[in-house]
Parts: structure tokens; C-alpha cells; sequence
């Protein structure tokens, strides 16, 4: 018994530490890690808001620079966490320092929620930042900050876990922008950031529901702005199925030693 | 208790290369011991397998009793692991290198932070501990290797090469560091080329060749074979008694064939003369190599080191 409680104290410290680094990582790093989405989500509130933005009109009941504000938010967090999870995890086994961790008693569950957690960190880093500029160029309040920020930790996680799975299979640096360039930046954009799929033709509406950042989009949009093309409960359900499926695939990816071990 | 007992350790690559052959092997708890052997022999993957870096196709590895199939936590925690090849992040500090691993490894900040502090003064690399690791010298990498190892204090102690270029004046130092670890009671095993490091450090050795163990024996020994010289002569007549002779220790095979096991000091006319004076002689000779011998020249030679008679 007090055996087990030793194990639970020593996998505290290796989450911590392995957090702690990654942590440590992006703050360095901080022009490489957190202004570049800064910059972007501030030159689309300049375009779409100030420019272009009043003759769009208004989206859902909303001013479309509101209405796209969810969407960017969230937009940072995905593409932070992963690229977090992904470049910091194929760098260690790049550089062999994987080696660190392998030869330590940690277990890959510790390994991988240590991993995740920097993602996230960094995801939620993004996240805020990205809305302090909001706030700056709108008057939004915040409908329902409990969703949002559980949704927003949720799509952080999500991501993190597929950063970390894309990790695993990079055999080079090419390898970890491919997904990224031609899998997140379209979903990401088809996702309803910059519109309500409503606008859709009933087609591409029913495409779009295929599309899981869609549910993240929107119910992030209900947490920040009361509306969403998509019912609360099922954009929950839908984003804990996809984290469940991901870890418990990255934890097997890990057991059988995939990309990590010869 | 064993401090490492492998038995019938194989391990076959992805694409069919099997490195290592059934290896078994048994290392007593507070032994220096020395794997050597060739280079592609298969000794990286042994560690590799032993610290888990690399799995295993078949057979059974424990350390000090726990078995790495069953508990491998229990085996990683009794293990420090110096490898080959460098393994840092190079944009860290050294300290953060240091309490990093200790932090995956449980060990509480405060508890590493001492423990961090004391191995790398021991190393001398203290004044180093903010330096990023890309700044520091192929020893200074080498020393700070063994420091990250020892952090969380292993009753087991592996090293891969671990002065491989390293000039000499670091490695002597590092040799007394070693020597005084084992002499507290932690258990080392290396793998080396160099002779004079195995001769000045270990007590047993393992000779491991194409994926197979070859010699398994104590470092007194290899070094006393290698120091002696064994001739087979065939004699005209038979002897009926051993004469006695001073340097030389005699051995019959049969009426007509005696074994001659001599110093490399000696000569051949020295035994000659001493065997004429005897009344016996000589029609041919051969040299009886062992294959110890054999091997470990083998290895010696082939990195241009001479064998020191
Ligand atoms: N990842 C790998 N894939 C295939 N073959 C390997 C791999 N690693 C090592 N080998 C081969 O296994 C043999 C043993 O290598 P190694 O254990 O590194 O030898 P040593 O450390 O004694 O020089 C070599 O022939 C080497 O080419
Ligand atoms: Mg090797």
C-alpha cells in the first residue's frame, strides 16, 4: 500500500518535471512559440474587422468581427497544442534525448500527460492572448466562461494527442509540417471559424458535420457568444470520443515502442 | 544475488539482423566488469536491451533479482545508464539537464538539487551548470553523462564506451571517479576498447563476438595468458623425468611431446640452452595460442593498441 503511494509520488514529480520543461520550452521561445498567432489573429481583426468586416454584415445576430472572434480563438489553441506536442516530442527523438525518459522508471501514460500538458499550456498561453487582443478590438462579453474554457482545455487536449501520434510516426522535420499544412489549416478553416454553416448549401452543410473542429468551433462560439450551429451536448460528446480514441492509441503507439524504440 | 543475470538474451533487427545469439550472462553484485569486444559484436545492443532502449526477441533479463518482463520500473530505478552515442537536448543548461532526469526519475527538486550540485563539482563541471550544453567539450559531455546517470544513485552502474575521445588526462580522472564509486559499493559494468582501461579498472571481463559471449573470466587471468607464451615441442627420445628449469614451467603430453609454458621475458635460445643442458632434444615446434589469446589480440590489435608484455 505504501509502495503504491510512493509510485503516485514519484509519477507527480515526473509529470512536473516533463511540464515543467515544456513549459520552460515555449516561454524561451516565446517569438517563435506564442506571437506569431498574435500577429495573425491581429492582422484578421484589422482586415476582417476594421476593412472588410461592416460589409459583411452581421452573422447569427452577431457583428462579424464578433462572430468570428470564437473561431480564432480556438484556432490558436489547436494549432499550438499541436505544433507544441509535436515539434518539442520529435525533437527528443531527433536529438535521442527521448533516451532520458525511456531509460527513467517513468510510465507511458506519465510520459504522454506530461507531453499533453505542455500542449495544452501552451494552447491555453495562445488562447488567452488571442482573446486580450479581441477584447481590444470588440466589446464581446463572455456568455458562459465555464463551456468555454472547458471546451478550450478539451480542443487543446485533442490536439496535443495528435501532435504527439504524429510525433511518433516523423522520421524527419518535413514529416511533422505535412499534417499541419494539408490536414489541420483546412479543417481549421472549413470548421466554421468564419462562417455559420447555415450559409451553406444543405450539402455541404451535412459535409461539414464530418468535420469534428466544427463541434469545437461551435460550442466554443455557445461558451463565448450564446449561439452555436451545433447541440452543446453533442459537440461534448463528440470531442471526448475523439480524446479517448487518440490517448488510447498514442499510449498503445508508446507500449509497442513505435518510432522510439529499435 | 546477481547484479545482472541475462539468460539466452537474443535480439533480431527489424529486417532479420540478429545481433545478438542466445548471450547469457551473470555479473556479481560489486563487481567492476568489462564487456569487450569488437566493434558491431553486439555489445550497444546488449545495454540497449538491459536498460531498456531496446527490446529484447527473446530471453530473460533481471536486475539485481527483479525481472524486466515483470517489473520493469523496479529495473529501470536500479539502473544508471551512460551511453555511447550523446543523447542531450543542446539547448539546455547543464544543471537543467541533470535535474530533468532526476525529475523522471521521482527524485523530489530539493533531494536532486543537492544531488545535482555534488556530482557535478565530483566531475568538475560545476562551474559549468549554466553553460548551454551545445558550449561544452566532447569531455565535458562525456563527464556530464555519468553525472546525469548517477542522479537518482543506481545500485548498477553501465557504461558504453564512456572515454571514447576523450584524452587521457580526463579519462585517468575519470578512471578514480569510477574506482571510487565501485569501491562504495556500486555495481559497474563498461565496455571498452582499450585495454589499459579494462586492465586498470575491472576485475572480470566478458568477451562477446558476433552476438556470442566468447571468454567469460577474470581480468587476472586474460592478463596472465597474455603475458605467457605456450610452445608444443616434439622431442627426439623420450623423457622420463622433468628436468627443472627456472622461468619455464614444463608440462608432458605424452613420452615425446612437451608442453612449455613460458614469460615473454624469456627467450627461445634461453630454453633451448636450458633444455640441451638437460640432455634433450628438439626436432620441431609449435605455438599454442589459446583462444582468448586469440580473441583479445584480436581486438587489441585491430585498434593499433600493443599489448604490454
Ligand atoms: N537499429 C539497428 N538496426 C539494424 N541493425 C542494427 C541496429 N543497431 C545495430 N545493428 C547491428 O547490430 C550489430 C551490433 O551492433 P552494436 O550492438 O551497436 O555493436 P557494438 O556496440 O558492439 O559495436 C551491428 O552489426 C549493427 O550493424
Ligand atoms: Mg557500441
Amino acid at each position: 500500500m505504501s509502495a503504491r503511494l510512493d509510485d503516485w509520488r514519484r509519477y507527480r514529480v515526473t509529470f512536473q518535471t516533463i511540464l515543467g520543461k515544456e513549459v520552460l520550452r515555449f516561454s524561451r521561445i516565446w517569438v517563435q512559440t506564442i506571437l506569431p498567432s498574435v500577429i495573425t489573429t491581429t492582422l484578421y481583426f484589422v482586415i476582417f474587422g476594421r476593412l472588410i468586416g461592416d460589409r459583411i454584415g452581421s452573422m447569427d445576430g452577431f457583428a462579424y468581427l464578433d462572430f468570428i472572434v470564437p473561431g480564432l480563438v480556438l484556432m490558436g489553441v489547436i494549432t499550438n497544442s499541436y505544433s507544441n506536442v509535436v515539434s518539442s516530442f520529435y525533437s527528443s527523438k531527433f536529438s535521442r534525448y527521448i533516451e532520458e525518459l525511456l531509460v527513467s522508471p517513468a510510465p507511458n501514460w506519465v510520459i504522454l500527460a506530461g507531453y499533453v500538458a505542455g500542449g495544452v499550456a501552451r494552447g491555453l498561453t495562445v488562447g488567452v492572448a488571442v482573446m486580450l487582443v479581441a477584447m481590444f478590438f470588440t466589446e464581446i462579453r463572455i456568455h458562459d466562461p465555464l463551456t468555454m474554457l472547458l471546451i478550450g482545455v478539451m480542443t487543446a487536449t485533442l490536439f496535443s494527442l495528435g501532435g504527439f501520434i504524429n510525433a511518433i510516426y516523423a522520421n524527419s522535420f518535413d514529416d511533422i509540417s505535412i499534417v499541419p499544412t494539408f490536414v489541420l489549416t483546412p479543417l481549421t478553416y472549413l470548421g466554421g471559424v468564419f462562417y455559420s454553416i447555415e450559409l451553406l448549401p444543405e450539402f455541404w452543410q451535412t459535409v461539414s458535420l464530418a468535420n469534428p473542429v466544427l463541434y469545437m468551433v461551435n460550442a466554443f462560439r455557445h461558451g463565448l457568444l450564446g449561439v452555436s450551429d451545433i447541440p452543446l451536448g453533442l459537440a461534448f460528446g463528440m470531442i471526448l470520443i475523439c480524446i479517448v480514441i487518440l490517448a488510447a492509441y498514442s499510449l498503445f503507439l508508446l507500449r509497442r515502442g513505435v518510432g522510439i524504440k529499435t | 544475488m546477481f547484479a545482472l543475470d541475462v539468460q539466452q538474451l537474443t535480439k533480431v533487427y527489424r529486417g532479420g539482423f540478429q545481433a545478438l545469439k542466445g548471450v547469457d550472462l551473470q555479473v556479481q553484485e560489486g563487481d567492476f566488469f568489462a564487456l569487450l569486444g569488437p566493434n558491431g559484436a553486439g555489445k550497444s545492443t546488449f545495454i540497449g536491451i538491459v536498460s531498456s532502449l531496446v527490446s529484447k526477441t527473446s530471453g530473460r533479463v533481471s536486475v539485481f533479482g527483479r525481472d524486466l518482463d515483470r517489473d520493469p520500473e523496479g529495473v529501470k530505478s536500479c539502473i544508471g545508464l551512460v551511453p555511447q552515442e550523446f543523447n542531450f537536448n543542446l539547448f539546455l543548461p547543464v544543471i537543467e539537464v541533470v535535474l530533468n532526469q532526476a525529475g523522471y526519475y521521482g527524485i523530489p527538486r530539493a533531494v536532486a538539487k543537492a544531488r545535482a550540485e555534488r556530482y557535478l563539482r565530483q566531475l568538475d563541471l560545476w562551474d559549468r551548470r549554466d553553460t548551454e550544453m551545445r558550449r561544452l567539450s566532447g569531455g565535458m559531455k562525456r563527464r556530464l553523462m555519468i553525472a546525469r546517470a548517477l542522479v537518482h544513485e543506481p545500485r548498477l552502474l553501465i557504461l558504453d564506451e564512456p572515454t571514447a575521445g576523450v584524452d587521457i588526462e580526463i579519462r585517468r580522472s575519470m578512471w578514480s571517479f569510477l574506482r571510487e564509486f565501485n569501491a562504495q559499493g556500486t555495481t559497474i559494468i563498461l565496455t571498452t576498447h582499450y585495454l589499459e582501461e579494462a586492465e586498470s579498472l575491472c576485475r572480470n571481463i566478458a568477451i562477446i563476438d558476433g552476438g556470442e559471449i566468447a571468454e567469460r573470466t577474470s581480468l587476472a587471468i586474460l592478463l596472465n595468458r597474455l603475458h605467457t607464451e605456450t610452445f608444443v615441442l616434439n622431442l627426439k627420445g623420450r623423457v622420463s623425468e622433468l628436468p627443472e628449469l627456472g622461468g619455464f614451467v614444463l608440462q608432458a603430453l605424452d613420452d615425446c611431446t612437451l608442453e612449455v609454458e613460458m614469460n615473454r621475458e624469456h627467450t627461445i635460445n634461453g630454453l633451448f640452452e636450458a633444455l640441451s643442458r638437460n640432455g634433450i632434444e628438439v626436432i620441431s615446434l609449435r605455438n599454442k595460442q589459446n583462444r582468448l589469446e586469440r580473441l583479445f589480440l584480436e581486438l587489441v590489435d585491430r585498434r593499433g593498441l600493443e599489448v604490454r608484455a
